[in-house]
């Protein structure tokens, strides 16, 4: 379908502002919005860095049951987010509503100075993650919005790999910090909260608001600019969100991210099988996820850039194959000392293949005053199936054991793959296909998978 | 706003903040350059783990350089001087001339978690890697055996989910069980195996053989008997976490969750031959594996009051009569060496 994208010449759709769109750089929108999460992936990562050994050296509690409200808030979160994706569309202000989602983490890092038990610390973090659910759509919008339709991938991919960096220095200065000052959790939690409140700050400063977006405000080239929605928007209503499930090519993606999610085993499954797999040492347990996130940071622009160029239809589906591997990896291959980078270097590799490629994808299916709610509900899509495949995981890891439970989510992601592959292919160059959205009436073979 | 204005701002911004930030870590790093004020009159010295010196044992507790610091006074005056030791831990405990010391110091991108297993003149003899951050610490009555806990984080569904791991060492072979997860469960008479099964909290028995420990699992948790040679636990009773074996190892001490959800336990002892229970006199919520000083006395520690990072040492009579009495401020993980 992204293949259908290109095909139908984006060229067309952002002629009226300047020539082909064919800018090299980056947006600085982009970058601006690259910056703001690597600084509030920073001030964030350094309060889960150093949260165990606060909550268990520290504060002296027991904090077993403390995941206890997980599952439920993993729901409330997704609710979250298309909440967050609507309401950006609704006030037509992207940068406010990603703001508020900043501001209130900001927020919540010096609240975490003055409680000290379990209950409100939970209560706390929930808000951290209400507040990074109500900025991821509009923030991808933003991104998209930002972006000539030919580049999107290369720009997701920016953003991706800035946020990773930041997720990767968190730790990096919170152990900093507690190696000059003995058990400062104080001063890490303190420091974390400048840092957000200075990512709030560059957001405030240097990324243009969404609402009739290159409206002037930065250097964005004005795409769109003599759009008739800008002169006199229509309200977006709760039904045009709905709505959008009716557009095929959007429907397909939902389809497919639900499907892959619901196979995609989640990390920390991952690295406890990578472990029991390999029998290493207790110590570089920690280690793993920074091994994913470094490949990831890596690659996510090549990943992007490839994608907009060779189709992200195929970057996407490769993404899951390598994952495959993965699984088969830990399900057969013998026992090399290479195991575990082998496992994690393609892990990553999934994430560069798919964490940035999909919204590129969605966006480029939803039309631009709908944008964030369409990049929600994919995303809620794929959370929830992701959730799903935890549960669904952990009861065949005790049914079955673990071999079995990862054989199984192998075979499923197989399956889903391939039927993913064959909703998302290609649709035939049609004579005059018309820009975005394709109406839900133009024939299409991808609407009944 | 021009460019020039809003990198202005931006710079103002950074300034402000960083000074902030600042402030912060020196403030913090200087704390724990100074010495408390009040408290125990304390002396630097040799603290020894050799059995027949009746002493008491336990970590400092709260800001300053003797923060983790392991200490030791005359079993009969907790209040007299603390001799202390250059050896810091998170977590301690020791018996006839062994000591386990789980340590946790910040590496350069995770935590460095140890368990340091240190003779009777606490020099070190084998350090092992841990998981996660340390919790709980035993060693056996005979010094054979030493076990501990730890949390790890984002090992279950969701990446703010704790799990524990709990180890058994045989310091004689050297031989590491490093999961209680790998040891058959039988539950009310049946082998049982579930994914979310977790360990805590062991406590030894004189024969170098059988623990009792917490397990949970389904949203509850159990004692179990346990055996390290047949590697296998069997469950006894239900909501018990942190047990601790008496030293006439007719009873345990251990925290009883007052409301499911609620991180309220409520201090009880257990009769082993009846499984009969009874509160302590402690009213305040204990999260703690108690210590017994003797047949009729368990120590624990709390909170002290107005401050998050310290703890005092409390005491009180096994038979749930009396009332609890402060034992000595500013300390945590109390072992009588006797």
């Amino acid at each position: 379908m992204y293949l259908a994208d290109r095909s139908a010449p984006a060229g067309a759709k952002a002629a009226p502002g300047r020539g082909s769109g064919r800018s090299p750089a980056v947006a600085s929108t982009v970058l601006a919005l690259g910056t703001v999460s690597l600084i509030t992936d920073v001030s964030s990562e350094m309060v889960t860095a150093v949260l165990p050994l606060y909550l268990i050296a520290g504060l002296g509690l027991s904090p077993l049951g403390f995941g206890a409200l997980d599952g439920l808030y993993n729901g409330v979160s997704a609710l979250v987010q298309l909440t967050g994706g609507h309401l950006a569309d609704r006030v037509r202000n992207h940068k406010l509503v990603a703001g508020i989602g900043y501001g209130l983490s900001a927020l919540c890092k010096p609240l975490l100075l003055l409680v000290h038990s379990l209950g409100p610390i939970s209560v706390i973090l929930a808000l951290e993650r209400t507040g990074k659910g109500l900025r991821t759509a509009p923030r991808d919008a933003l991104i998209s919005l930002s972006t000539p339709d030919e580049l999107q991938g290369r720009a997701f991919g920016v953003h991706r790999a800035m946020d990773t960096t930041g997720a990767l220095l968190g730790p990096l200065a919170a152990f900093l910090i507690l190696g000059v000052a003995v058990d400062g959790y104080d001063a890490v939690f303190g420091v974390s909260a400048c840092v957000a409140a200075l990512g709030v700050v560059v957001l405030i400063l240097f990324v243009p608001s969404g609402a009739g977006f290159g409206s002037g405000s930065g250097d964005t080239p004005p795409r769109e600019a003599a759009t008739p929605a800008t002169a006199r928007p229509n309200p977006v209503r709760l039904r045009d969100a709905a709505g959008l499930l009716r557009l095929p090519r959007l429907r397909a993606l939902a389809l497919c991210a639900v499907l892959l999610g619901l196979t995609t085993v989640s990390d920390a499954f991952v690295y406890l099988l990578l472990q029991r797999r390999t029998g290493m040492d207790d110590q570089w347990f920690p280690l793993l996820p920074l091994g994913t996130a470094a490949v990831f940071l890596l690659l996510a622009v090549p990943a992007g850039a490839l994608a907009d160029r060779i189709g992200r239809r195929t970057v996407f589906l490769t993404g899951h194959a390598l994952l495959l591997a993965a699984y088969g990896l830990l399900l057969w291959a013998p026992d090399w000392p290479a195991l575990p980078y082998l496992v994690l270097a393609l892990h990553g590799m999934f994430y560069a293949a798919t964490d940035g490629v999909l919204p590129a994808a969605v966006a480029a299916t939803v039309p631009e005053s709908l944008r964030a709610t369409g990049l929600a509900l994919v995303g809620t899509g794929q959370a929830l199936a992701r959730f799903g495949c935890s549960l669904a995981f952990g009861g065949a890891w005790t049914l079955w054991g673990t071999g079995p439970a990862l054989a199984a989510a192998a075979a499923g992601l197989l399956c889903c793959a391939a039927v993913a592959g064959f909703v998302l292919r290609p649709t035939p160059p049609a004579p005059s296909v018309p820009p975005t959205p394709p109406a839900p009436s133009a024939p299409d073979p991808a609407r009944r998978p | 706003m021009t460019r020039s204005r809003r990198l202005l701002v931006l710079a103002v911004a950074l300034l402000l903040l960083g000074g902030v930030g600042a402030t912060l870590v020196v403030r913090a790093a200087s704390r724990a350059d100074q010495p408390r004020t009040g408290g125990p009159a304390t002396t630097a010295g040799a603290v020894t783990l050799t059995a027949g010196q009746d002493t008491l044992a336990f970590l400092g507790s709260g800001q300053g350089p003797q923060r983790g610091a392991l200490a030791s006074v005359p079993a009969d005056a907790p209040d007299g001087t603390r001799t202390v030791s250059d050896l810091t831990c998170q977590r301690f405990h020791a018996a006839a001339g062994t000591g386990v010391c789980l340590r946790s110091s910040p590496g350069a991108l995770a935590q460095d978690n140890k368990a340091v297993i240190v003779d009777a003149e606490l020099r070190q003899v084998r350090s092992f890697p841990l998981a996660g951050t340390p919790s709980r610490a035993r060693v056996s009555p005979s010094g054979r055996f030493a076990a501990w806990t730890v949390f790890v984080s984002g090992e279950s569904y969701g990446s703010a989910f704790f799990s524990t791991r709990t180890a058994i060492l045989d310091t004689r072979t050297w031989k590491l069980d490093a999961s209680l997860e790998e040891f058959a469960i039988t539950m009310d008479g049946r082998e049982y195996r579930a994914q979310d099964v977790n360990f805590w909290g062991v406590t030894f028995t004189k024969d170098d053989d059988t623990f009792y420990a917490t397990l949970a699992t389904a949203g509850e948790t159990h004692l179990v008997k346990g055996s390290i040679s047949r590697r296998s636990v069997t469950t006894l009773a239900k909501n018990v976490e942190c047990p601790s074996l008496s030293p006439d190892e007719t009873r345990i001490a251990y925290k009883k969750r007052v409301r499911t959800g609620a991180s309220l336990w409520r201090e009880h002892v257990m009769d082993l031959g009846t499984l009969r229970d009874h509160p302590l006199a402690e009213k305040r919520s204990v999260d703690d594996q108690a210590a017994w000083l003797d047949d009729r006395t368990l120590a624990y520690a709390l909170p002290s009051d107005g401050a998050a990072d310290r703890t005092d040492l409390w005491t009180v009579p096994a038979d749930g009569s009396g009332s609890p009495r402060l034992l000595t401020p500013g300390a945590s993980s109390p072992a009588r060496l006797g």
